[in-house]
């Protein structure tokens, strides 16, 4: 057995290594199955990574490591001067794939684009429920619906579209991986052959990488597409390994069985690190967590008592007591990685001195509290009891009595919204689209007071500056209002900002030209293998 | 025989039904609403909630969701995944092959290794052999299968690199599956090294699969057979001078497996929930792997799908024990 075993082994190196030379084939270790390969119908990353970023393009796409959207399959485009009205220009020769079960007649046209996007807003619309069940999640998520009221082909090659009302994240919106471009001819063919479903098993794009198979909860295989708008991608061939348990994806990366893998285990990244044949890159990832007070209850209505109760938090412990050092302390409600950051902005420093004073100055005395914490792991919060009660510990050293409650995870969010709700409640936010706005109005918005904004914290000031940002389409104008809104938001302190947890990516030292993406995404168009 | 058989067979329906409401009740017995888990943080407006909850089919009475579910459980309908949107019988039907094949190389690695070492460690009873066979068997059995699919992983294919870390054949190989067994599928694909490669892969994940099977049918084999080597008609036969091993392979041996053969059977299920943590150890494409994954994607309908298709083929082979029984022990049919 043993000589058979050794045999085998010597045969599959051999194999991979002379495979390895003559054709360059990358294979990346994902965490779990694709749900499908139609990006509109889904939300998880796993799927988009599989999905929307090798075999798809986008009107707009986000700058290689950066939350910036630019212009993609749209050549140029053109905004009104009331924000409006969207004009999009698009990019001449884009071919899509040419696969073993589908050939292109054409190129990339206006009419592609109505396609993908008005299946996923119109109800009535042909392709709105190709596959029983289908729900556009993301585009009702970002309020398409009701956002968008039309979009025209002007001609061949320019789209324009009609919101009812100014959105200026409506760019970044586009560049998100849901509000990808399939080929209407593609669709056609499949609806005349009656196999519609077919669009969601067997993807037709044009983005850096065509369709192979998918053998399910297996192995994913692309092929290079040599058209590719974007010039073509360095390496042959690119395979995704489905390997859904982390210490065994690191196994298989430390034996060359795999190039780059997502999401290590906490506990293996110090042994990563020491390991000389792999290079380990992080990144705060786009998310945070916060202790949201309730800002319309006494005493938390003071900006004092918040403030104080702010300094008393010991960020630096929960991190390193939590996250083993994978995270990093929070000053600002939204990521470092996010453009617009304010990094002038004064953290509240962890001084229990001057919090009680604080305290007392406020008048407040034997304050007791409650602190909500989930009882579920997230990214942005791996163990928030943990959290809590690393909090209820230095709350007490300042006079101030904290319970601990936590209730069943969809019972704890729906609870946690409620108005008139007692205590301080942990939670925290992961970012969809990379735009400020996204994290801003969405969870410290008037009208998200009831809803997301926990800390039930409307604030007119703050207010102003977001929705203001919105209707502004020139991005360096609208980063000094959210810089400005940060300075608010630090002053008022709705929130103790706790975390943002970090991106940990550990890959194989021959590989170049990866880089890591803020908004979470693993892309390969640019990578190699070095020799 | 067949009074028997038809016995059987009945006690198989209120069984099945009582399966089925189990495996029904369990999405709705969890605490909270499925469909507010769905969204997580993200506020789902009303009417969200209620085109979500009427896809699901939540937005009935219990006892007619039920019953529409049951009905279409007999005519072969499970549902649909609600994130593939695939039908659950498809997937179930093209995962299914990669566990068997996987739960029959560990059981038969079980029964080959197994059986001989029971029968070694009864007749050398109180031995060194005996002792160490069965401290091992305690330790097999007790082994976290998780950790020790791990530790097999580092110590074989990360320090020693003899075998692949995980998957079913190396990604070199690329064929359409036929029968959906590899070892088969990768000889008919006449590609060079792919068999010896699905061999490989194949290694690791059987043996601790098989762990657990092999030390509790080692276990059994020695009792059994301690058993039977006391009674008389094996020291009559020992006395009509027959070979040592005519008497404890051929008479001994034979009696000693009717409880060994229960034994075989009920480990069938002990394998199935095996293959939950070997497949997602193994990253082996098979219904363990497939449950696991739909728990974390709150996939209900195919984890109440994929629960009534595991138990419906624990009974069916529970059965097919019960009917191998009979034959052996003529005793048991009445």
């Amino acid at each position: 057995m043993k000589h058979k075993l050794v045999l085998a082994a010597a045969l599959l190196s051999a194999t991979f290594f002379a495979s390895a030379a003559s054709a360059k084939t990358f294979v990346y270790c994902s965490e779990g199955s694709p749900e499908g390969f139609d990006p509109g119908m889904y939300t998880a990353g796993t799927t988009f990574d599989a999905s929307a970023h090798p075999i798809y393009s986008r009107l707009m796409e986000f700058k290689p490591g950066t939350t910036e959207a630019e212009a993609g399959l749209a050549e140029s485009y053109e905004v009104n001067e009331d924000g409006t009205v969207y004009t999009f220009k698009l990019r001449p020769g884009v071919k899509f794939h040419t696969t073993e079960f589908f050939t292109p007649s054409r190129e990339l046209n206006a009419d592609d684009v109505v396609f993908s996007l008005e299946r996923q807003i119109n109800a009535e619309h042909p392709w709105n429920q190709y596959v029983a069940g289908t729900s556009w999640e993301y585009a009702a998520g970002m309020g398409f619906p009701e956002l968008i009221k039309s979009i025209e082909k002007v001609d061949d090659m320019t789209v324009k579209i009609t919101l009812n009302r100014p959105e200026a994240p409506f760019l970044a919106n586009l560049a998100m991986p849901f509000a990808s471009i399939v080929s209407k001819e593609y669709a056609d063919k499949l609806e005349a052959e009656g196999k519609k479903e077919q669009l969601n098993q067997m993807p037709v794009g044009t983005g850096p990488f065509s369709f192979v198979g998918y053998q399910q909860d297996a192995v994913i295989r692309y092929k290079k597409n040599a058209d590719y708008w974007g010039g073509a991608p360095k390496i042959d061939d690119l395979v995704f390994a489905i390997t859904t348990d982390a210490a065994v994806r690191y196994q298989k990366l430390k034996a060359g069985e795999c190039h780059l893998m997502p999401f290590p285990n906490a506990a293996d990244v110090e042994a990563m690190r020491s390991d000389e044949s792999l290079t380990i890159l992080e990144q705060e990832g786009l998310n945070v967590a916060y202790l949201a007070y309730n800002t319309t209850q006494a005493p938390f209505d003071k900006v004092e008592v918040r403030k104080a109760l702010n300094k008393a938090i010991n960020k630096r412990a929960i991190v390193d007591a939590v996250f083993q050092g994978m995270a990093t302390p929070a000053k600002n409600p939204i990521p470092p990685t996010m453009w617009s950051y304010n990094d002038a902005v004064e953290e509240d420093e962890y001084d229990l001195e001057a919090a009680k004073k604080m305290l007392q100055d406020a008048g407040v005395e034997n304050l007791s509290m409650k602190i909500w914490a989930m009882p579920v792991s997230r990214p942005y919060m791996l163990n928030a009891r943990r959290a809590a009660e690393i909090i209820q510990d230095d709350f007490a050293k300042i006079g101030v009595d904290v319970e601990i409650v936590s209730y069943e995870w969809a019972e704890y969010l729906d609870r946690s919204k409620a108005k008139d709700r007692d205590g301080a409640v942990m939670l925290g936010w992961t970012g969809d689209n990379g735009d400020p706005d996204n994290f801003l109005d969405t969870l410290l918005g008037c009208n998200a007071v009831g809803g997301n904004n926990r800390a039930q914290w409307c604030n007119e000031e703050f207010n102003e500056l977001v929705t203001k940002a919105k209707t502004i389409s020139d991005q360096d104008e609208r980063a000094k209002l959210y810089e400005q809104a940060q300075v608010v938001f630090k002053r008022e302190a709705p929130w103790a900002t706790i975390d943002h947890s970090l991106s940990i990516v550990p890959m194989r030292k021959e590989v170049t030209g990866f880089v890591q993406s803020p908004l979470g995404d693993f892309t390969f168009e640019n990578v190699d293998i070095a020799e | 025989m067949f009074g028997f058989l038809l016995r059987r067979f009945a006690v198989l329906i209120p069984t099945f039904i009582g399966v089925s409401i189990i495996a029904f009740s369990f999405i709705r017995l969890l605490p909270g609403d499925p469909v507010a888990l769905l969204s997580g943080e993200r506020v789902m407006s009303p009417e969200r909630h209620a085109q979500i909850s009427a896809q699901l089919g939540l937005d009935r009475p219990v006892v007619i969701q039920y019953f529409d579910y049951l009905g279409g459980v007999v005519t072969g309908d499970f549902g649909s995944s609600i994130v593939s949107k695939t039908p659950i019988l498809d997937q179930f039907l093209a995962l299914f092959p990669a566990t068997v094949e996987l739960s029959l190389c560990a059981i038969i690695l079980a029964v080959l290794i197994g059986i001989p070492a029971g029968v070694i460690a009864a007749i050398k009873r109180g031995s060194i052999f005996d002792q160490s066979l069965m401290g091992i068997a305690l330790v097999g059995y007790s082994m976290p299968i998780f950790w020790w699919g791990l530790l097999l992983i580092i110590l074989f294919s990360g320090i020693l690199q003899w075998t692949p870390v995980s998957g079913r054949i190396s990604l070199m190989f690329f064929f359409p599956p036929v029968t959906g067994f590899m070892l088969i599928d990768s000889l008919l694909s006449g590609q060079k090294g792919a068999f010896m490669s699905a061999l490989s892969h194949l290694a690791l994940p059987s043996i601790v699969l098989a762990t657990i099977p092999l030390a509790v049918i080692a276990r059994q084999t020695r009792s059994a057979m301690l058993e039977v080597l006391s009674e008389d008609y094996v020291r009559t036969a020992r006395a009509k001078g027959l070979s040592p091993f005519r008497v404890v392979g051929i008479h001994a041996l034979r009696n000693a497996m009717i409880p060994v053969i229960t034994t075989i059977g009920l480990q069938i299920g002990v394998m199935l929930a095996g293959a939950i943590l070997t497949e997602t150890i193994f990253s082996w494409p098979g219904i363990g792997k497939w449950m696991v994954d739909s728990v974390f994607r709150r996939d209900y309908p195919v984890i109440q799908g994929g629960l009534l298709l595991i138990a419906a083929i624990i009974m069916f082979v529970n059965l097919i024990v019960d009917l191998l029984y009979g034959l052996i022990n003529p005793r048991i049919r009445h």
